[in-house]
C-alpha cells in the first residue's frame, strides 16, 4: 500500500520551513523518530535552498512542487522545479580540514548537497523538459518485533451467560 | 517553536552573540551581518551561544564558519557555548565540529578569552 501527498509553494526562502513542515507530516506518518525526522527536515531544507539559489537564481522566480510518498519500505521526497538545469556533478565537494590551524583551506561550497547525501539513503537528480527533479529516499524504520507470547494458560471453562 | 532571534552583548574582551530558534537560508544573512559587524569593528573574540538553536542548516553553518575564519585571521577566535543537540549533529554531519572550540556553559566560554 502506498500513501502520497503533493502540493506546490512559491520559491521563497521564508516558505522553506512550511515546505519542510508539509514533508514532516509525512515523516511522522512514516514513523520516523525525532533524529530521523530532523534529518528529513535538513535534506528538504537543503534541497529547497538549492532550487531557489541555483535553479531559480533567486526568490520568486518560480514554484517548488513537492510530494512525499510512503511506499514499500521507503519514504520518498520529490521536489520539482521549472528552473535552469542543475548539475550536481558540477558542484564542488566541500573541503573541510580537521585541524583548526588549517582553517584557511576550508571551502564550504557544496555543503548543502553533502548534507543531503549524508542524511538520506539515496539522492537522485534528473533534468527533463519540465525542469529539475530531485528524488530523496530514506528507508523506513524497522517495525518493532511483536512481543513474545506468554506461555499458554489452561483454557478457562466457557460459561454461558444467562 | 522558538522564534529566530539574535542578541549581542559586549564585554571588555569578548562579545557574546546569543542565537535562538531556527537558523536557515531565510535568516542566516541576519546572523552573518551580526557577526561581520563585530569583526568589522575589530571585535574578534566572539562567543556564540547556540543553546537555544532548534535547527541549523548549511546556510547558518556558512555564516558561523565565515566568522570563525575571519576572527582567526585577525588574531581572535569564535568559540561555541553549549551548542544544542541539533547544532552538534549538523556540525558532526558536516565535518566542521573539529574546527570549533566548544564549552558546556557560557561562563567558561566567556572566561576562556
Amino acid at each position: 500500500m502506498s500513501r502520497k501527498r503533493s502540493t506546490v509553494f512559491p520559491g521563497r526562502y521564508e516558505l522553506i520551513g512550511q515546505i519542510c513542515d508539509f514533508v514532516l507530516a509525512g515523516a511522522s506518518e512514516a514513523g520516523f523518530d525525532p533524529d530521523a525526522t530532523f534529518q528529513v527536515n535538513l535534506a528538504c531544507d537543503e534541497a529547497c535552498t538549492n532550487i531557489i539559489e541555483h535553479a531559480y537564481n533567486g526568490e520568486d522566480n518560480g514554484e517548488i512542487f513537492v510530494s512525499w510518498e510512503i511506499r514499500d519500505n521507503s519514504f520518498i521526497i520529490t521536489l520539482h522545479d521549472n528552473g535552469e538545469p542543475f548539475d550536481p556533478a558540477a558542484v564542488p565537494k566541500p573541503v573541510i580540514p580537521t585541524d583548526p590551524a588549517q582553517i584557511n583551506q576550508l571551502q564550504v561550497g557544496g555543503l548543502g548537497l553533502h548534507l543531503m547525501r549524508k542524511v538520506m539513503d539515496d539522492v537522485h537528480f534528473r533534468f527533463d523538459d519540465n525542469g529539475n527533479v530531485v528524488i530523496m529516499t530514506k528507508r523506513l524504520p524497522p517495525r518493532s518485533a511483536p512481543a513474545p507470547r506468554p506461555p499458554a494458560a489452561p483454557a478457562p471453562q466457557e460459561q454461558e451467560e444467562t | 517553536m522558538t522564534n529566530f532571534a539574535i542578541n549581542v552583548e559586549s564585554f571588555k574582551r569578548v562579545d557574546l552573540v546569543t542565537v535562538a530558534g531556527r537558523v536557515d537560508s531565510s535568516n542566516a544573512s541576519e546572523l552573518d551581518t551580526a557577526l561581520q559587524s563585530l569583526l568589522d569593528n575589530n571585535r574578534n573574540n566572539i562567543v556564540l551561544d547556540l543553546s537555544q538553536v532548534t535547527y541549523m542548516s548549511s546556510a547558518g553553518l556558512r555564516a558561523v564558519v565565515s566568522a570563525l575564519r575571519e576572527s582567526k585571521k585577525n588574531g581572535g577566535d569564535l568559540r561555541l557555548a553549549s551548542p544544542s543537540e541539533r547544532v552538534l549533529e549538523v556540525l558532526e554531519l558536516s565535518g566542521l565540529n573539529t574546527l570549533f572550540e566548544k564549552f558546556d556553559d557560557l561562563t567558561h566560554a566567556v572566561g576562556s578569552f
